[in-house]
């Protein structure tokens, strides 16, 4: 099995997608002949063509319109937006457009779409490349948002999305594009949109995370068994919306305990919704108020600053330990 | 807190030094400076206002056909105002009467083939019905009923939008897609004056140009956003000119002209069908009626302009041209006029029979397949509504 970094993962998953099914096409700014910014569009053009693998003008809104009216035309295209902070530019088209298309004709047109983008600090960008908006589209109703937290979920959920018949949001955490490699069979798992995994068991607390925050979530339950004999279980959430309430809740259910962590904005992100569903359905099971490991409600800090802002193993750790000193 | 000025220690800078322009005593023979030609925009006009038409341009179209196209404007207009008093009644939600536009509407959609796409904005009434959306749809669909949306059986349309101009880059994206499966349809979409300052609007001009994608545009030129007068609008008093700029070919017509928004559209739908890509239509026209029935045009325009261009109706004037081929009379305007009358009040009557909310059906159509939190909540609210006794 070769090991591949998230980026080699992607391309896998889309070349392997656009020889399978002609209907898929790759759009997006530079990534035919230039293989992408972050090089995950790299070869394909050379592959398949500029009919399939399409270099658009610099137009955000437009490369989601256009990516719509492809599905509305029967096609499944796979749109590149080059950075998250820039896919505010196509709020409109993803709110008017790819999210209601299929209600709006009442059926007619599913729109079967993914627009990928990068999203996330960590990698000393300029202003307005390290955002983590999901939240956004979680909110949006009609749309769906997952996000992987390695090569191999990358490879699996970039499958399932293009095989969706719904649009999706497909956020890569561009931190670990290149961070580690890992095992990617020859052909995809299937995966089904909207279930998470448990990507470490355990019984004394629940870490919630996905992306890039994977990263440190495990290596603070690792910390937390080696120095406090704690045995905490982790849950890579994957798919933000829907989201798989299930496995939370019997997870929380069993722990009593949870932190839930993410990189963006604390007020009305993900962990709000998080909390809030295992209140509903595991309030009785619980030991302590979970507690919100998150980025600030401020802006991205300038690059130089960034380390501080972004949640790390020892601020996971330390809010783990306040759970479980709860009493 | 006050911010205090801070004296800069930094010198001056001195003015930018003066640079003397002058006409150079002759024409260098080395570097250019010179025009740059930016393409020809035709003005087109067939049919005059007093019905006089110009027999070189004139289209050759049969008699039936003119007729069919001179009822499909006599309908729309009928529904407008039945629709009017509808609303005024009570009967009919907030809605965008195309009073005035008959000819843009039915001239526009006359040359598109059944397989051929329809990307509306929402003052289209005489468009969809040509298409083949019922009326009692249209009325449904205005009235705040869902099921209105649903686009009749063999219909290549989108549904209007409603926010202006976010429909037009998917309508080149829809024929983005047509190009590239090699297909032999063309997409063809309209929009207001207000429309082309939209971002959306010039993205998409933008993305046809590039990829030659088989689409028309036709800008419906009515005189007004809302209350905003196109000259507040742009900074060019022909909006057609902006086509030049994105390499599409750009035509204005008389759109109170239904022979020349046909000939207009028939050559820009054959273009695109040829491959030679997009065109944009300039279609000068006059909103009669209201923006929507929420809104009062005596705040904003005066009496006297929309009585220049009552004088200057589109289907007075078709009706003149007909009346001069001997194809109408006064009595068969009448009887036209009847039997459009007639078909609207047969409408409305199904319209009435269909009106009915159907509130346990809202979560419908949302994904392929309710996700387990969504269907959570539907059940939720349909236990809601058994509380209430909605049914």
């Amino acid at each position: 099995m070769p090991k591949m970094n998230m980026v080699e993962a992607l391309n896998l998953a889309l070349d392997q997608n656009l020889a399978n099914d002609d209907r898929v096409c790759v759009l997006g700014e530079d990534v035919a002949v230039d293989g992408g910014v972050f090089r995950v569009t790299k070869g394909l053009l050379e592959k398949y063509g500029e009919d399939r693998v399409i270099d658009t003008p610099l137009a955000e809104g437009a490369i989601i319109g256009a990516a719509v009216g492809m599905a509305v035309y029967g096609l499944r295209p796979v749109a590149e937006i080059q950075f998250s902070g820039f896919t505010l530019q196509a709020f409109d088209q993803i709110e008017q457009n790819m999210a209601r298309l299929r209600h709006r004709s009442h059926g007619r047109y599913p729109i079967s779409m993914v627009m990928r983008a990068p999203y996330g600090g960590g990698i000393r960008a300029v202003e307005h490349h390290s955002e983590s908006r999901e939240a956004y589209w979680a909110h949006t109703p009609g749309l769906k948002v997952v996000i992987p937290s390695g090569p191999r979920s990358a490879r699996d959920l970039l499958h399932a999305a293009i095989d969706d018949s719904d649009p999706v949001i497909f956020y890569e955490p561009k931190a670990l594009y290149r961070a580690f490699r890992e095992d990617v069979p020859d052909q995809p798992q299937k995966i089904a949109i909207g279930k998470a995994q448990i990507a470490r068991q355990g019984t004394d607390i629940t870490l919630i995370a996905y992306g890039a925050m994977m990263r440190p979530a495990l290596e603070a339950a690792q910390d937390l068994k080696d120095l406090h004999s704690i045995e905490a279980e982790v849950i890579d959430l994957l798919s933000i919306s829907p989201m798989d309430t299930q496995t939370l809740v019997e997870s929380v259910s069993k722990t009593g305990r949870c932190v839930v962590v993410h990189e963006g904005p604390r007020c009305c992100g993900i962990a709000a919704e998080i909390i809030a569903r295992i209140n509903e359905h595991a309030f009785e099971h619980l030991l302590a108020p979970i507690k919100r490991v998150t980025g600030y409600d401020i802006h991205f800090p300038y690059f130089q600053c960034e380390q501080h802002y972004l949640p790390d193993a020892d601020t996971i750790i330390e809010a783990a330990n306040e759970t479980l000193q709860y009493e | 807190m006050s911010h205090k000025a801070v004296k800069s220690s930094r010198p001056t800078l001195s003015p930018s030094p003066a640079v003397e322009v002058r006409a150079a005593p002759h024409r260098s023979e080395v570097m250019p400076r010179k025009k740059i030609d930016l393409g020809e925009i035709e003005y087109l006009r067939i049919l005059d206002e007093h019905g006089e038409v110009d027999e070189a341009l004139e289209p050759k179209i049969d008699g039936d056909e003119l007729l069919r196209i001179y009822r499909a404007m006599v309908l729309t207009r009928k529904l407008d105002i039945r629709m009017l008093t509808m609303q005024r009644q009570g009967e009919m939600g907030t809605f965008a009467p195309g009073i005035g536009q008959e000819a843009t509407q039915i001239g526009q959609i006359y040359p598109l083939g059944k397989d051929d796409w329809f990307s509306p904005s929402y003052r289209c009434f005489g468009a969809q019905l040509w298409r083949g959306w019922t009326i009692e749809g249209l009325m449904l669909l205005w009235d705040g009923f869902f099921e209105g949306f649903e686009i009749p059986q063999g219909v290549h349309d989108l549904p209007f939008s409603i926010v202006v101009g976010s429909h037009v880059p998917v309508a080149v994206g829809v024929a983005m897609g047509i190009k590239n499966r090699g297909g032999d349809a063309v997409m063809l979409t309209n929009f207001g004056d207000g429309a082309m300052s939209q971002g959306s609007v010039n993205e998409a001009f933008n993305f046809a140009s590039v990829y030659k994608a088989p689409i028309v545009f036709v800008c419906e030129n009515n005189g007004y956003a809302i209350s905003v007068p196109v000259e507040k609008q742009a900074g060019i008093s022909e909006l057609a000119r902006r086509g030049p700029g994105f390499g599409i070919r750009s035509m204005r017509a008389d759109g109170n002209d239904v022979l020349a928004m046909i000939v207009a559209t028939t050559e820009a739908v054959q273009r695109a069908r040829a491959g030679d890509g997009p065109s944009l239509i300039e279609a000068v026209t006059y909103r009669m009626s209201l923006h929507t029935t929420a809104d009062d045009p005596k705040v904003y325009r005066r009496d006297e302009e929309v009585e220049q261009w009552q004088a200057k109706c589109p289907i007075a004037r078709f009706e003149k041209y007909l009346m001069n081929k001997g194809l109408l009379d006064p009595q068969a305007i009448g009887r036209l006029g009847d039997e459009c009358e007639q078909e609207v009040l047969e409408a409305r009557t199904r319209f009435r029979e269909r009106a009915k909310a159907r509130p346990r059906e809202v979560f419908e159509m949302m994904y392929e397949e309710l996700p387990p939190e969504l269907d959570q909540q539907r059940r939720e609210y349909l236990a809601k509504l058994d509380r209430k006794g909605v049914q």
